[in-house]
């Protein structure tokens, strides 16, 4: 290994490191033994059943590797680590972008040596070696000492303030681009859809963000809501003939109640009882949606919902007799695309408003009263706080966002039907308020790019998302369990003392 | 019986969990503007007494009054929160429980929560606003810096509640009681695991409260050299029983007393006068 | 009548399924109080792994059906737990003593990881079995309705049986039992006395998935079918199971999965199929309201 060791060092412990690695990667073949070494494959007239060995040795070394990298920055050897991953990191970022560089021939060839035949495993790998080469640069820099869990805190929570202090600035920049989206260039339907759906989760992650990040409570069916709000929005507009913009606050209110009537009896629950019970309730609502047929049409869903119109203008290419249009109206050339820029507008609105409604009522008593009740409810009570209706609060206002978020959905889709209100919608919110940092709303933007968009975007990273949702869940909490950008500011400062002070009131009696 | 107007009236107080008889049929009385003390040995039930008194316990039979000005409350009949809110009963825990993760003024402010919602129009007004709520929320943090000055914290008063030293928490929870502004202020062995220093400026607070804010103070307390000096009157329990009610030093002198302490072995907790009458009676 | 006995006959075998994967979650709540919302997942990948298993002696030309089940007893039992310990060790021990919810995120986290890692290795198809045992007795006929008590149903029963017997050993006359029950009244003070903590808590991970990963291959005989989504509806269930019967309660887990088998089976004869799941959440609901410890749990004094 490298000469460089310094002789205060104490000589590399070889035993514990091959312990330790081959304990980890005996662990590691005994896992993928059985579910990645063999595969049932659907064969006419049943199963079959394939192997796949390589794979299962080639994790096993991996696991081997990786592990004794970790050992070895332990024990203080930066160096052999870096030595072997920024190498391997830069040949393997060299062989994926090698189309780039060299010509589309040379390029096949060199890319036949990327390691593994799937480039998200591929990418997986780069990344880990890059992560390694990153801390052993780190160690190496501060003289082979790791951080402790306390610098580490700071250190984050640091990063946590100075994303948020940034947010100031990058936060109107943000406002900005998101505004000037549809104009630019590069936004072609794709673009504009994919970005219509990040802003609903941008949306609906806030929405979430006042139960989980605010109140502590960690509401699992968070998409029961989504589901009273596009349902009701729906047959609101089938049964009655209502328009969006009249429907959506009848929506947002109906989500409030459905809020307010679950939570009633549920919310003295303790936390943990409190998150399966909203699941449970989650999936009654999908339940109940799917059976009675001659309200909601069942799996058959609903379909021929109204879209929203500009101020009563529609966007359609020919309207019923008599009836203004949009592009007639401003003299445009009908273009479908307009519509789509409306709806992008519409929900950025609404995730503004959500925003705003967030950040001022954070600062008001119920605000507050919602974060001292995740931080402790038995101090609540002894002051005087009630605990059931200010949870109760925090429930029906994030229902009701949710609700609003809802009908926006089924106005954009038109169609509308049980299956897009499973618990893996409640799971990928939740992820994204977790990932990006409870409480924190700025985060909540990373993480629904991070999460949404990215898979979006390449395709082929979609049926690894779910997956990557729940590593990510996972590490954080390990790492920090407060999400990524946590950082809580103070709702109130002490203001400089006036100078002439009045004595207040109980103050003496 | 204690001298002055009563403020709370304990009768018949009980409390089973499962087969533990934790408090048989205790009755006493505080008064207004005084100092009461319970003490006891370990395992005396004092917390209990308090936790019933503060809605955490629902007791098994008893009558809990507050005479508060607006009328009487029957305290084991109201919601938990109920008791500080509509009552006044204000109360600080064994194991401080301050909101860790928020500033020392955000504590203090919380405190006030019930008149801030009032004021902010249950939110509405808050929403908008309204300088109704301006101003309430300026007089609220008014309120909060008057009792920082009291226990000396103002310059901490952006820290996070949960990073200030141990005796500084001991004195924001208090004040943080003291916020709500209450009736009674209930403390639950406030000077566990100060140094003489620190318990010497929480008697002073603790008098200070008693004679400027003029409200009735009920503490539970194991260590016996803070009790004697400020309590106006004593309550002592063992085994969940009353074993003697008076003045410090009738206390000091009863022989039940004096029995229930030479059982506890650690001497130590005794405060000098009691090891001294103790090695009398030996 | 006869109907009635059928859905008890079914309602029984579901139970022993429930109760199975109930006192995996009832070990690990008793221990670190936490809900494995993961230990579904785990039930799941016992059932593939029995499914793997089956497959594998079928093209070995092992067709004696005793020695088959015999193996892929034995296989599900040995690989299965695996992933339990690798689950305590990877996802909760690095977050023992923090807060119920940083640790239930994580097990959901986990949950969802399992469920898309086994349907991306497996496929996201649903995956048929041969039926292995067939026939059984009929009786109580009448012109038009028979009670049929399958030799499958028999199996399952017996070995449910046979396997708490020996679980009900492991735990009372063990010393890694012993452990167990110490580290479940108190953990400071059982680590304080000696007992290896971490290990102990391991080997609880270890035997819940032991009984998960048999739930699986019950399952598996019993329905023929599975897929990588089985895991999550029956984790409810049975997590209901635990919670009806007293979380923290090993017998309450056994009692609350038979009558969530048994008002499953019920419900779904006598009212609507459709709705059974309702049945059990509405269950999962009612009992916290108004019985939060269960049928057989210790009361939880709120300490202040």
């Amino acid at each position: 290994m490298a000469g460089e060791t310094s002789a205060d060092h104490t000589p590399i412990d070889a035993q514990e490191l091959f312990k330790e690695a081959g304990a980890t990667a005996l662990v590691v073949f005994a896992l993928c033994f059985s579910l990645v070494g063999f595969k049932t494959e659907d064969v006419p007239g049943g199963l079959d059943i394939i192997t796949r060995f390589d794979d299962v040795l080639v994790a096993t070394a991996l696991a081997f590797i990786g592990r004794a990298a970790l050992v070895l920055l332990r024990q203080g050897y930066p160096l052999p680590v870096l030595a072997t991953a920024l190498p391997v990191t830069i040949l393997l970022i060299v062989l994926h972008f090698s189309d780039a560089v060299f010509s589309t021939d040379t390029a096949a060839v060199l890319k036949r040596f990327l390691p593994f035949g799937a480039p998200v495993i591929d990418w997986l790998v780069t990344i880990l070696a890059a992560v390694f080469a990153i801390r052993a640069a780190i160690a190496r820099q501060r003289a082979g000492s790791t951080m402790t869990t306390e610098e580490r805190e700071k250190a984050m929570d640091r990063i946590g303030a100075r994303v948020q202090r940034a947010a100031r600035i990058l936060g109107p920049l943000i406002l900005g681009f998101a505004i000037i989206l549809p104009f630019l260039p590069m936004a072609d339907r794709r673009i504009l859809d994919i970005a219509i759906l990040v802003v609903t989760y941008i949306m609906l992650g806030w929405g979430l963000n006042i139960v989980v990040g605010l109140a502590g409570l960690l509401d699992l069916g968070y998409v029961a809501f989504y589901a009273v709000g596009a349902y009701s929005y729906a047959l609101l507009a089938q049964h009655y003939d209502l328009g969006f913009w009249v429907c959506l606050p009848f929506a947002g209110l109906m989500a409030a109640t459905a809020g307010i009537i679950l939570g009633f009896p549920v919310l003295r629950l303790r936390g943990d009882y409190l998150a399966i019970v909203t699941l449970g309730f989650g999936e009654m609502i999908r339940i109940i949606l799917l059976n009675w047929y001659e309200f909601t049409k069942g799996p058959d869903g609903l379909s021929g919902i109204p879209r929203p119109t500009f101020f009563g203008l529609p966007f359609t290419r020919s309207p019923p007799e008599g009836v203004e249009t949009f592009h007639s109206f401003f003299n445009l050339a009908y273009s479908p695309t307009d519509r789509i820029i409306f709806l992008y507008y519409v929900i950025l609105v609404m995730a503004l408003a959500t925003n705003l409604f967030t950040l001022r009522i954070r600062k008001l008593p119920v605000g507050r009263a919602w974060e001292a009740l995740r931080e402790d409810e038995i101090a609540c009570r002894s002051l005087g706080i009630n605990p059931r209706n200010t949870k109760l609060t925090a429930f029906s206002i994030g229902a009701m966002f949710g609700g609003f978020g809802g009908s926006f959905f089924a106005t954009r889709q038109g169609f509308i039907s049980p299956e897009s209100f499973t618990f893996i919608e409640s799971a990928v919110i939740l992820a994204i308020v977790v990932l990006g940092g409870m409480g924190s709303q700025i985060g909540v933007v990373f993480a629904a790019i991070l999460l949404i968009g990215l898979p979006e975007i390449f395709r082929e990273l979609h049926q690894y998302r779910m997956l990557a949702f729940g590593a990510a869940m996972v590490l954080i909490m390990v790492w920090r369990p407060q999400g990524l950008l946590a950082h809580r500011e103070p709702t109130l400062h002490l203001p400089e003392r006036p100078p002439d002070a009045p004595r207040v009131a109980g103050a003496a009696k | 019986m204690s001298a002055g107007t009563p403020l709370l009236g304990v009768e018949h107080l009980t409390m089973r969990f499962g087969g533990l008889l934790a408090i048989d049929d205790v009755s006493f009385e505080a008064a207004d503007k005084k100092i009461t003390a319970i003490i006891g040995p370990n395992g005396a039930g004092k917390t209990t007494v308090f936790n019933c008194l503060t809605g955490f316990y629902q007791p098994t039979i008893g009558r809990l009054t507050l005479h508060h000005p607006k009328g009487d409350f029957l305290l084991e009949r109201i919601e938990g929160y109920r008791i500080a809110k509509d009552a006044g009963v204000a109360r600080t825990f064994q194991n401080i429980r301050l909101f860790p993760r928020m500033t020392v003024l955000e504590n203090l402010v919380l405190a006030q929560h019930n008149v801030l919602m009032r004021a902010s129009r249950y939110t509405f007004a808050g929403l908008l606003g309204m300088k109704v709520y301006r101003d309430a929320e300026a007089k609220a943090v008014e309120l909060a810096r008057y009792w920082l000055d009291k226990v000396a914290l103002t310059e901490q008063a952006d820290w996070e509640a949960g990073n200030l030293p141990y005796g500084d928490q001991r004195r924001l929870e208090i004040a943080r009681a003291m916020c709500i502004e209450p009736t009674i202020l209930c403390l639950d062995e406030p000077a566990a695991g100060l140094n003489p220093r620190e318990s010497a400026v929480l008697n002073e607070l603790l008098l200070f409260i008693r004679d400027e804010h003029e409200i009735g103070l009920l503490l539970v307390e194991h260590d016996m050299s803070v009790v004697m000096g400020i309590s106006d009157h004593i309550v002592v329990l063992d085994y969940g029983r009353k074993i003697a009610d008076g003045t410090p030093d009738e206390v000091r002198r009863d022989p039940a007393v004096i029995r229930a302490y030479l059982g506890e072995e650690d001497d130590e907790e005794l405060p000098p006068e009691v090891a001294r009458d103790l090695d009398e009676l030996r | 009548m006869e109907y009635f006995t059928q859905q008890l006959i079914n309602g029984l075998t579901l139970g022993a399924i429930y109760g199975m994967i109930a006192i995996g979650y009832t070990m690990v709540y008793g221990i670190i109080g936490m809900i494995n919302f993961a230990h579904g997942e785990i039930f799941m990948i016992g059932a593939f792994i029995s499914i793997i298993a089956f497959l594998l002696l079928g093209t070995l030309g092992v067709t004696w059906v005793p020695l088959a089940l015999l193996i892929v007893l034995l296989v599900a039992m040995v690989l299965t737990p695996i992933y339990g310990w690798a689950l305590e060790r990877v996802a909760y021990r690095p977050l023992r003593g923090s807060p119920r919810l940083a640790a239930l995120i994580t097990a959901i986290g986990m949950s969802i990881f399992l469920q898309n890692y086994v349907q991306l290795l497996q496929g996201a198809r649903v995956k048929p079995l041969q039926p292995v045992i067939s026939g059984g007795f009929e009786f109580m006929r009448t012109e038009n309705f028979s009670v049929v008590l399958s030799y499958l149903q028999i199996l399952i029963i017996v070995l449910t049986v046979i396997l708490m017997a020996v679980f009900t050993l492991l735990i009372n006359r063990t010393s890694m039992g012993r452990a167990q029950r110490a580290c479940e009244q108190d953990l400071g003070m059982a680590s304080l006395v000696g007992v290896n903590v971490d290990r102990t808590i391991s080997f609880t991970f270890v035997v819940g998935a032991t009984l998960a990963s048999f739930a699986g291959l019950v399952f598996l005989l019993n329905y023929g079918v599975i897929d990588f989504y089985i895991g999550f509806l029956a984790g409810i269930k049975a997590f209901t199971a635990a919670v009806l019967g007293g979380i923290g309660s090993l017998p309450g887990a056994m009692l609350g999965g038979i009558l969530i088998g048994l008002i499953e089976a019920f419900w779904s004869a006598y009212f609507t199929v459709e709705y059974k799941d309702v049945a059990a959440y509405s269950i999962l609901v009612l009992v916290l309201i108004f019985r939060p410890t269960g049928l057989l749990g210790k009361p939880d004094i709120e300490k202040v």
